[in-house]
């Protein structure tokens, strides 16, 4: 059951709003309704679900609504229409109590611009949400070190937000955030405004905290490269609606439109595609089974000048040269043991290509992809310069 | 011109003015006897029972520490006190600083509260703006008038005049203060499920909060200035030796009542923005 189930969620800024949804209904773009009624379209009827556990990034430019999105989600915003069910309840149609009550205990948020209280210490900005609980005082400054302590500033309790550089601060924000121990927490744009280097030290450590706190987390971004970094799931956003929702290489393999398509143009593909992307079935010869003759009249078949070998579990042995093969041949020989080469290049299936360029620059032989000893694929250097040129032709997973 | 007759306007208002006189005859006789006695108590029992040198030496104590261990003000306030005293006029400047105390007290009392629901209503923003204009348009000597006529004489019409006059920098400025917060705070507060309340206690205010101070300060100061206007209608102090001066045409004592005045001022204003700082404030 999805954490949070998002369904036909709706925001239309401006007076007659409810007016105006019928024209979204009638399906007029964002533009039209903005001539006809003067309204203007925020969110269109975004549906999503987040699974417990997940990263669930929503991506888009400025303009196209995420902000506002998230904003519905925990409310700031009134939803014109739809509902957002968190734990079977409607947040969309919950009386202020107990909207109040799912804010305290069940979502927190990170703010772009961090949003900590100058007047507050570092310690008193943790505890603030425990603080609004009416949470007694050592219970909460206990609980806000322990947070402040997970992202490493246990140390600066005391001062205040404006003695902190902004990756400081932000880690504070996060730290306020998971000191009431929510069930979601919601980031909107939480790493936008620091320096690339920053942010992406942030992201590891985002990455790293999710490991052992296994949050349900919904991060807004306009940008693709963090979206696909962290995300486990992206939705991508345009003038308010959700155009595509999938897996980072979903998104990148199968771009649902045009709009998605010249999005995805110009990421940095070597660092999301992974060797099982483009490794190809391998062609292998049976350690015990077979003999230098059949793996000879494999090869020839197959027009190839090397050969993997493996056990009937299909563990990865090794490797034969047709050269050495064809010298067994010769000399008569009955098994492909004296002849191995052990020393192969091996990569996991998750490894980017990125990471799998530097390793098959000076191969000989194509690069083994493994999975638990057992070999998976394989993969000549051909295919990793397709990938990166981004023809799709050698992808696997394109259903197209 | 006869064909519209001229408007009883000034008729209307001393109507008003009778009506409210007696429909609230046992409050206004209540603040004129109980709070009046309790003005007079504060300014000539326990000020004026206090050495004069004591006096002297708290205030310089208080500067001290207000302006962050520094001497200047210390200095200050020594020899101006002193200087008041030398010249013989403790008296009135106790009776000034009573008077001022009051209305600053009162004023601030009534309009940090309307402030906050200015802040918090725009319906009450836009019809309280233009009645706070009037308040601090109209000449101050027109509200010395229904004063004596609910009050009488003496030290109470002044404070209630001062009052009117001193409240709407108040008022004014706690409104501006609590909407200066950054929508983001405002995001941050609600998303941590704060009441309205909370929110006013634990952000708005605290960050309002040197707003708010520099608002006070502006209503001490036109307090003071009510001071010899006060004084027309009886209100003892510094201002009717200013006022007795200008009668009898002396201009030496005149001024130094005057002075007296200036250095109360300087001293008060000093101490209120010596106070107004904000935490964590980079210094």
């Amino acid at each position: 059951m999805p954490v949070i189930d998002v369904k036909n969620l709706s925001k239309i800024f401006g007076k007659n709003a409810k007016k105006a949804t019928k024209y979204l209904d009638e399906g007029l773009s964002k533009e039209e309704i903005l001539k006809k009624t003067g309204n203007t379209v925020g969110v269109n009827r975004a549906s999503f679900s987040v699974e417990e556990g997940e990263i669930f990034v929503i991506m888009g430019l400025s303009g196209s609504g995420k902000s506002t999105l998230v904003r519905l989600v925990n409310r700031l915003i009134e939803p014109t229409e739809g509902s957002v069910i968190v734990d079977g309840q409607d947040l969309a149609k919950m009386d202020q109590k107990s909207l109040r009550e799912v804010r305290r205990k069940k979502m927190s948020m990170v703010f772009q611009r961090f949003a900590l209280f100058p007047h507050r210490t570092i310690a008193e900005n943790a505890e603030f949400g425990l603080e609004v609980q009416n949470i007694d005082k050592e219970e909460r400054r206990k609980k806000a070190a322990e947070s402040l302590e997970m992202v490493g500033l246990k140390d600066y309790m005391h001062q205040f937000p404006g003695q902190l550089s902004g990756g400081m601060q932000q880690r504070v924000g996060l730290a306020r955030a998971l000191a009431n121990d929510p069930e979601v927490l919601l980031m909107d744009e939480a790493f936008s405004a620091l320096d690339p280097l920053i942010r992406k030290d942030m992201q590891d450590e985002l990455l790293e905290l999710q490991q052992s706190m296994k949050k349900t987390i919904l991060f807004i971004t306009h940008d693709l490269d963090e979206a696909l970094r962290i995300g486990d799931r992206i939705a991508l956003m345009n003038d308010g609606k959700i155009v595509q929702i999938g897996t980072p290489e979903e998104i990148l393999i199968n771009p649902a439109n045009d709009y998605v398509e010249r999005f995805v143009e110009d990421v940095d593909r070597s660092k999301v595609l992974t060797a099982e992307h483009i490794m190809k079935r391998p062609e292998t010869v049976d350690i015990e089974k077979h003999g230098p003759r059949a793996a000879l009249e494999r090869m020839r078949k197959e027009g190839l000048s090397s050969i993997y070998v493996t056990d009937a579990k299909r563990n990865l042995e090794g490797y034969v040269t047709a050269d050495d093969v064809s010298a067994a041949v010769k000399n008569d020989e009955n098994s492909l043991k004296n002849i191995l080469r052990t020393e192969v290049l091996q990569v996991d299936k998750g490894t980017p290509i990125h990471d799998i360029f530097a390793v098959i620059h000076d191969a000989t032989v194509p690069v083994a992809v493994v999975e638990d000893g057992k070999l998976k694929g394989i993969i000549v250097r051909g295919a990793v310069i397709a990938a990166l040129s981004g023809s799709e032709v050698s992808l696997n997973g394109d259903h197209s | 011109m006869g064909i519209i007759p001229e408007i009883p306007v000034a008729e209307w208002i001393t109507a008003a003015t009778e009506g409210i006189q007696e429909a609230l005859a046992p409050i206004f006789t209540f603040l004129r006897d109980d709070f009046g006695d309790f003005i007079e108590v504060f300014a000539e029992d326990w000020l004026m029972g206090v050495p004069i040198w004591l006096f002297i030496l708290v205030i310089a104590v208080l500067a001290f520490f207000a302006t962050g261990k520094k001497f200047g003000l210390v200095a200050f306030t020594v020899l101006g006190l002193w200087f008041v005293a030398n010249q013989g006029l403790w008296e009135e400047l106790m009776n000034t600083f009573t008077l001022v105390i009051f209305a600053s007290l009162i004023s601030v009392i009534i309009g940090v509260p309307f402030g906050i629901w200015m802040a918090k209503s725009k319906p009450v923003e836009s019809i309280l703006t233009p009645v706070l204009d009037f308040m601090q348009t109209m000449p101050a000597f027109v509200y010395l008038i229904p004063a004596v006529a609910f009050f009488g004489i003496g030290m109470v019409p002044g404070v209630f005049a001062s009052v009117i006059f001193a409240t709407p920098p108040t008022v004014r400025f706690t409104n501006l203060g609590i909407r200066q917060v950054s929508g983001e705070l405002i995001e941050a507060s609600d998303a941590f499920g704060t009441t309205g309340a909370q929110k006013l206690l634990k952000v708005q205010l605290p960050m309002a909060k040197k707003t708010i101070m520099a608002g006070i300060n502006q209503t001490v100061m036109l307090a003071l200035s009510m001071v010899v206007i006060a004084s027309m209608i009886g209100a003892k102090g510094l201002g009717q030796s200013v006022i007795t001066a200008l009668q009898r045409a002396q201009v030496g004592p005149g001024f130094v009542a005057g002075f007296g005045i200036v250095i109360l001022a300087i001293i008060i204003d000093r101490f209120t923005q010596n106070l107004n700082t904000q935490r964590g404030d980079n210094p």
